[in-house]
């Protein structure tokens, strides 16, 4: 009975069932190499609509790929006696050391501040927890600071047209990663958005890292640091050596 | 798509944790090998600033440098070994206070870090030092090259006899330099460097060479010898405490400026052979005093970008 009365509840007010999301993508993983010099993602998926009917309204879609999230210092600099110098501070707990959303149409038509501010969808809605308790003036004008800073260094994006829809079923989006791509394991959030609301999301990981050679590396000078930097040492005095031997024929 | 493009010319650094173009690296290595080998200085002054100018973070740079010199000085320092031009004792002395120096400079290193005035602070350390060693080379050079058109005779310089180090207890003798002093002299000096080399990651020949003559007055045969003797040693010993502290020592960045620099310094020794040496210290001090108003701009100018980021 109790079911009953909840199956016309939901009949009454959504109409049918909510839609459900398939995402994948063309990485499961990102292996940086010597030659690493970014890469582009792939996302592309299907939307499966209850009973198969697919609606003639467009479906609206958000992609976002984001990276561990770290606590950062971020400083400004001033000019004292003529010379820039970092003079203010402001720490942030959680920023996403990458941070890239693409959807079909500006963020702001397709959901609330709300909304937005809740999935963190687009780069003004992140949210960066401050740490320091200083004026809320400063604190957002450093968090417009960084938030540029990581647009130039093409950590952080947003594009607005940036998912392409097929028949209204199929979608896709290409996320560009830069060289300079911390290392770690990277989300990739799909949402389906319907009247301003979230109303299916599916969530699939990538791991970035480094890989061969360069993974050798980055592990030895992290993990016997000494025996790395003894190595570096005998690698420098080694090809000083022969490069004299060599230069003196 | 660029990246498909660049592929053949980028190389990824695995400790800069970016990819480089490694036909600018390894030229820039070239460059500071040319430098070194005409005018017969480490060259460290510049692959510092230059690598910071190209993006690689100061402490990389600074580290990555460091372990380069300790590449491009040991052929150097083992010629000068086998004949005879090094003074074993005088080295130990200044090698002992280049550890102690490194050691302080990366305390100060990594407090400067935590506080965020690192980079001003190499900054600034290289327009100070830069400005000063170039004015002061131009002017000598100028003065002689005066000299040499006016047909006088070079004096010969005199031995400075230096009352501070004069005083300082358990004077000890240096048979190969000629001197009588106390080991308090050069291990000072040897601190003062080894803190330089740890912060601006360079030898400090160009400061070393200098005390040698003017503050401790060794004689002239075992000079470039024991310089670069100490720096062989001071910079093994930097490479290894910034491999330990903040593991920003990148193998691969220092590979490519030493395979760059080897080439550079056969070519600038060539070419200083064919140049009289009063106009290539000339040219020298023109470079050294280049480099430091490059970076008193950066340092005054205002910058495209006034914000930065720091992780932890």
């Amino acid at each position: 009975m109790r079911r009953l009365a909840a199956l016309l509840c939901l009949v009454l007010l959504g109409g049918a069932a909510p839609p459900r999301l398939i995402s994948d993508i063309s990485h499961s993983k990102i292996d940086i190499v010597y030659s690493f010099a970014g890469a582009e993602l792939l996302i592309f998926g299907a939307i499966q609509y209850p009973g198969g009917v697919t609606p003639d309204k467009r479906p609206e879609i958000a992609v976002v790929v984001r990276g561990p999230p770290e606590a950062i210092t971020v400083r400004r600099k001033a000019r004292i006696a003529g010379i820039w110098l970092n003079t203010s501070a402001v720490r942030f707990e959680t920023a996403p050391s990458f941070y890239s959303v693409a959807t079909t149409a500006p963020i702001e038509k397709l959901v609330d501040e709300q909304t937005a501010a809740i999935h963190e969808l687009g780069v003004g809605h992140l949210q960066l927890s401050p740490a320091s308790s200083g004026d809320a003036e400063e604190i957002r004008t450093f968090e417009a600071g960084f938030l540029n800073l990581r647009r130039k260094q093409g950590l952080y994006s947003d594009a607005a047209d940036g998912v392409e829809l097929t028949e209204n079923v199929l979608y896709r989006a290409r996320i560009e990663i830069p060289s300079e791509v911390p290392v770690g394991n990277y989300t990739v959030e799909t949402h389906l958005i319907d009247d301003g609301k979230v109303v299916a999301s599916a969530t699939r990981d990538i791991s970035i890292d480094k890989s061969g050679f360069e993974r050798d590396v980055y592990v030895a000078a992290q993990e016997h640091s000494f025996s790395y930097g003894v190595l570096a040492v005998t690698l420098a005095l080694l090809l000083g050596w022969f490069a004299g031997l060599f230069a003196r024929r | 798509m660029s990246f498909v493009n660049h592929a053949a010319m980028d190389i990824y650094l695995p400790i800069a944790e970016l990819s480089v173009n490694w036909l600018v690296i390894v030229g820039l290595g070239v460059v500071v090998g040319f430098v070194s080998g005409m005018f017969g200085v480490g060259g460290g002054f510049l692959t510092t600033p230059l690598l910071i100018f190209y993006g690689i973070p100061p402490a990389i740079a600074v580290a990555s440098s460091a372990t380069q010199i300790t590449g491009s000085s040991v052929s150097g320092a083992l010629a000068h070994w086998k004949r005879g031009g090094v003074d074993p004792k005088m080295g130990a002395v200044l090698v002992a206070g280049g550890i102690v120096g490194a050691a302080i400079g990366s305390v100060l290193f990594r407090l400067l870090q935590k506080i965020g005035q690192i980079d001003i602070t190499i900054s600034l350390i290289y327009v100070v030092f830069l400005s000063t060693v170039g004015g002061l080379m131009l002017v000598e050079s100028w003065r002689t090259l005066q000299r040499a058109r006016a047909g006088e005779v070079r004096r010969a310089k005199l031995h400075n006899h230096i009352p501070f180090f004069a005083a300082l207890p358990w004077k000890t003798r240096f048979y190969k330099s000629g001197l009588y002093i106390s080991p308090l002299a050069p291990f000072g000096i040897g601190v003062a460097v080894g803190i330089l080399t740890f912060i601006m990651g360079i030898g400090g020949g160009f400061i070393m060479v200098p005390a040698m003559i003017y503050l401790l007055g060794m004689s002239v045969s075992v000079i470039v010898g024991t310089s670069l003797f100490q720096i062989v040693f001071t910079t093994s010993v930097t490479t290894l405490l910034y491999a330990v502290q903040s593991k920003t020592v990148d193998i691969v960045l220092a590979v490519m400026l030493l395979v760059g620099g080897v080439v550079g310094a056969q070519i600038g020794v060539r070419m200083a052979q064919k140049l009289p040496p009063e106009k290539l210290r000339l040219g020298l001090a023109l470079l050294v005093i280049a480099v430091a108003i490059r970076l008193l701009v950066g340092l005054t100018w205002t910058p495209s970008e006034l914000y930065s980021v720091q992780a932890g």
